[in-house]
């Protein structure tokens, strides 16, 4: 077992984790974040996408004990302090770019990533920007409008 | 305006919570529930000679192993034939572990129980089953030869043979209209497996209250009400102790109808025994090799029409791959087989199928549930008819059609509801009309000329369908208004991301008259309504939908008579609007719909001043008839029932414009268009929604999606590595344009939208590839490297 100590959604949290645990698992069962969902476990699906020092990964293919010291967020750590939505979760719900919503967390995590390298990207860009993510509900289309309805939100912000 | 509710593109209600991480999917609850694992079989088909679990025992962690030899006698035993059907002669379900024999690779032998699944996953690998290999049964046409059986008993590997004939108007039967027709064709058409492939896969958590005895269940399922009697019946439980609920589900598609899964079962089973939580979250690679898989079918059809195209006989023979078992028994094959005359009227018809047993994984249904396939052989044929003919193929499918006037239109059919395949209203050339103008039908030809000249190579396709939504037998709906003016609507169907919580709201607006906010529902929990069919076959929007409105208006009509007495006015002069009853142009006669149920449970006990109203000193009553009145209740609720006489049919018709690279075969979809018909709208924005799902999932159909079995019955790509979803980078941008003929069959006038967008897909597209290569498309997917060798044999 080992002791690790993560930020996670600007909150220190500690976990004992055997070396194996996923930090997928981790974070939904040792400190109760479900929101990241887990679709395949083998980093195709995009579900379990998180930032990692700002930058998404997967964190079925990631073991806990190796992110020991690092700085993480999860969907639960987009919206506001205040609880207000982030300008992508408030486009998301806007375009209907989310069904089930089971793919919603590490499409919300892609996205804010995206945007934050690249404030105003280009039809392509997007769909390359969301191209390891699956979705079987939507069909991405209001998936792709979100994110450009995102980067509006962001781009009027004080 | 709340009235103004219904047809609006409202926000969804259910988006807050599942863009903050606060969803409930299945593997979201009980933390503390011990992990449960399965040991599944290797092989296709072999027999169990010895299962040692002694590796297991000293695994940290284990709590219990199980194997069928350890379940009581009604837990053991064969799963449900869910749906039995007088041709399903030979319907066979597995045990829910597997009892001597395996028949497939992925069936349950051995459950283990442990404090989390790493460690039951550690147990399993430690438990060792010995097996006498057999050799299996693969592929749809070997296993109808019969030389090798799936199930001892069932000669020819036949499960199911079922014949339809709907003779002429003249009264001669297809063969002989066909044979007298001046043109006749014969071919062969192949669809493909593919599977619902939600994200979330399933998934079962109990818990038992050993204090009063009763089990709450949750399940990733598309059918709580019914999963709760099988459990009940199986566990011999009252049924009043048991309780299902199906929380927030991460897509279903069909293959979470299905029910009892093993898993159901035994979950609770485990955690009554153990007197503890138990939870049984499957992961990717069971979801392939141990759930349901769908549309693997091979169809011979032979047609005779004259020289305008129209189809005066049609011969269609189908073998139905169904897999290792026949648990929904034959409803997607019978799907195929009705569904397959589409919009059109054509002369005689007679189809035929045989569904076969394999040693694969069951097959059930999977979004439009044998459709496509149906739609793939009818619309094949109309190109078909078009090429032997040398006519534009739009013009023979407008030669086919059923005109406005004609409806409701008998198909001389028996549908997978047991009713009778009656449309009941639509306009199909006014479809046609519309679907050439969206996607530009008729200036193509320069279009690709254009292409032409810079050395690429374009193809246009069309696909039409009708798709019988709303089958019964029915759906309920409860809706309540309390003390504080809050409406509380539920219904027992449940949710997989369709937008119930926001349509049925908007529902709930229109009739009674109060503001969204104020509206609460809740679908799939048998806590609050345990009459239910269950969410497939587009049929949540009608039934539940009209329900729910049957149940508004008695909920308004018991408010109005209510407000009446309170405000000393006639119920007829009364209106409510912002969740206020007011008389008619008496702007201050008024009574909020709050007070009104407030006045509607006469009380004896005042908890709070708004219930001091109802107290028997508050007020003068009428001494000459009891507080509550004959034929009343307490309480501003009502509750109704909708059951259709038979099914609502929405249609529509799509087309696309396809690129294939003249070197590579790459195939690329320019443009895809949707003309779309399901009655009145609730949401236009949930079923545009509906739409653009449906026809991605129709693109992995006709592109990318299938299911590889080897020789041996090993499913060779069960994983998302290797089974081609389509990711953002392979659907096309969808063109929408609606239609709405309302049905006449229910209050509100709708028909359903779930399964439309998918079903036309492979019809479409297989349609553009052929005009573009000259090279006949018989069978879907296709993949560029399928199409490179199409054009190496032409
Ligand atoms: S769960 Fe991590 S990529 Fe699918
Ligand atoms: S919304 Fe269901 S998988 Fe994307």
């Amino acid at each position: 077992m080992h002791e690790i100590t993560l930020t996670v959604n600007g909150v220190v949290r500690q976990a004992r984790v055997p070396a194996r645990r996923l930090l997928s698992d981790c974070l939904r069962h040792d400190l109760g974040l479900t929101g990241t969902h887990v679709g395949c476990e083998h980093g195709v699906c995009g579900c379990c996408t998180i930032l990692l020092d700002g930058e998404p990964v997967r964190s079925c293919l990631t073991f806990a004990v190796t992110v020991d010291g690092r700085e993480i967020t999860t969907v639960e750590g987009l919206a506001g302090p205040d609880g207000a939505l982030s300008p992508v979760q408030r486009a998301f719900a806007e375009c209907h770019g989310l069904q089930c919503g089971f793919c919603t967390p590490g499409f919300l995590c892609t996205a804010t990533a995206l945007l934050r390298e690249n404030p105003a990207p280009t039809e392509e860009e997007v769909l390359e920007g969301i191209s390891g993510n699956l979705c079987r509900c939507t069909g991405y289309q209001n998936i792709v409008k979100s994110v450009h309805r995102a980067a509006e939100l962001i781009a009027e912000e004080p | 305006m709340t009235t103004r509710m219904f047809g609006e593109p409202v926000l969804r209600r259910e988006d807050p919570r599942l863009l903050t991480g606060q969803g409930r999917y299945l593997d979201d609850l009980g933390p503390r529930a011990l992990a449960a694992a399965f040991v599944r079989s290797p092989h296709a088909s072999a027999r169990i000679r010895d299962i040692d679990v002694s590796g297991a025992l000293d695994v940290e962690g284990l709590v219990a192993v199980y194997t069928w030899e350890d379940l009581p006698e009604q837990v053991g035993a064969p799963l449900p034939l869910l749906i039995p059907h007088p041709a399903l002669t030979h319907g066979r379900t597995a045990y829910p572990l597997a009892r001597d024999l395996v028949r497939h690779v992925g069936e349950p032998v051995v459950m283990v129980v442990a404090r989390d699944r790493y460690l039951a996953e550690d147990a399993c690998a430690l438990i060792r089953v010995d097996y006498e290999v057999l050799k299996p049964v693969v592929g749809v046409e070997e296993a109808a030869h019969g030389g090798l059986l799936v199930h001892a008993d069932v000669p020819g590997n036949a499960g199911a043979h079922l014949v339809q004939e709907v003779p002429s108007a003249a009264g001669l039967g297809a063969g002989e209209a066909i044979g007298r027709a001046p043109h006749e064709l014969s071919f062969r058409l192949d669809i493909e497996r593919s599977a619902s492939m939600p994200l979330e896969g399933r998934g079962v958590y109990a818990r038992w209250d050993a204090d009063d005895r009763s089990l709450r269940v949750y399940s990733s399922t598309q059918t709580s009400t019914s999963v709760r009697m099988a459990i009940a019946a199986r566990l011999g439980l009252p049924l009043p102790s048991v309780e299902v609920i199906a929380p927030d589900v991460g897509g279903g598609f069909g293959v979470k109808i299905v029910h009892p899964w093993p898993e159901e079962v035994l979950v609770p089973w485990a955690a009554i025994l153990l007197g503890q939580e138990v939870k049984w979250t499957e992961d990717r690679r069971e979801h392939f090799i141990s759930a349901a898989h769908e549309r693997g079918q091979v169809h011979f059809v032979r047609v005779g029409f004259d020289d305008e195209g129209r189809v005066l006989g049609l011969d269609v023979t189908i073998l139905h791959d169904h897999g290792a078992y026949t648990p929904y028994g034959i409803i997607v094959p019978i799907i195929t087989a009705t569904q397959l005359l589409g919009p059109y009227r054509i002369g005689a018809y007679r189809v035929e199928f045989t569904s076969i047993y394999t040693n694969t994984v069951q097959v059930t249904p999977y979004r439009g549930a044998g459709r496509p396939q149906a739609v793939f052989c009818m619309e094949r044929t109309m190109d078909h008819i078009a090429a032997h003919l040398g006519l534009d193929r739009t013009a023979v499918r407008a030669a086919n059609l059923i005109q406005p006037d004609e409806f409701p239109y008998d198909q001389g059919l028996i549908f997978q509801d047991g009713r009778p395949l009656i449309y009941d209203s639509g306009d199909y050339p006014e479809s046609l009309r519309m679907i050439k103008e969206l996607i530009g039908w008729d200036g193509f030809p320069a279009v690709r000329a254009a292409a032409e000249a810079q050395g690429r190579r374009l193809g246009i396709g069309i696909g039409c369908y009708v798709e019988g939504t709303g089958v019964g037998p029915y759906e309920g709906g409860h809706v309540q208004v309390t003390s504080d003016g809050r409406v509380h609507v539920s219904t027992g169907l449940t949710s997989q991301g369709q937008g119930h919580e926001t349509a049925f709201a908007q529902i709930a607006a229109a009739e009674l008259g109060v503001p969204l906010e104020r509206i609460s529902v809740v679908t799939g929990d048998t806590r609050r309504f345990g009459y239910a069919v269950g969410t497939f076959a587009s049929r949540a929007a009608v039934m539940s939908g009209n329900a729910i409105a049957l149940a508004c208006r008695k909920v308004r009509a018991k408010a109005l008579r209510i407000a009446a007495d309170a405000l000393e006015a006639d119920p007829g002069d009364l209106e409510i609007s912002e969740g206020v009853v007011r008389v008619a142009g008496s702007p201050g006669a008024s009574i909020p719909l709050a007070t009104v149920a407030t006045l509607a449970n006469p009380l004896r006990y005042a908890f709070d001043e708004q219930a001091a109203r109802a107290t028997q000193f508050a007020a003068t009553p009428a001494m000459d008839r009891p507080p509550v009145a004959e034929g009343e209740e307490p309480g501003l609720e009502g509750r109704d029932y909708y059951s259709p006489i038979r099914s609502t049919f929405a249609s529509g018709m799509h087309a696309a414009i396809v690129e294939t690279d003249p070197e590579t075969a790459e195939i690329k979809i320019l443009r895809y268009a949707v003309v779309h018909d399901c009655g009145k709208l609730i949401n236009p924005m949930i079923v545009e929604g509906q739409i653009h799902g449906g026809v991605a999932q129709g693109v992995g159909g006709a592109l990318y999606e299938r299911m590889v079995y080897d020789s041996h019955g090993q499913l060779l790509n069960a994983s998302f590595m290797d089974f081609l979803m389509p990711y953002a980078t392979e659907i096309p941008h969808v063109e929408t344009a609606h239609l709405e003929t309302p049905s006449p069959l229910n209050p509100l006038g709708i028909k359903g939208a779930g399964e439309a967008g998918v079903i036309p897909v492979s019809a479409v597209i297989a349609s553009a590839i052929e005009d573009a290569e000259g090279i006949v498309i018989d069978r879907m997917p296709i993949s560029p490297s399928d199409l490179f060798h199409l054009r190496a044999t032409r």
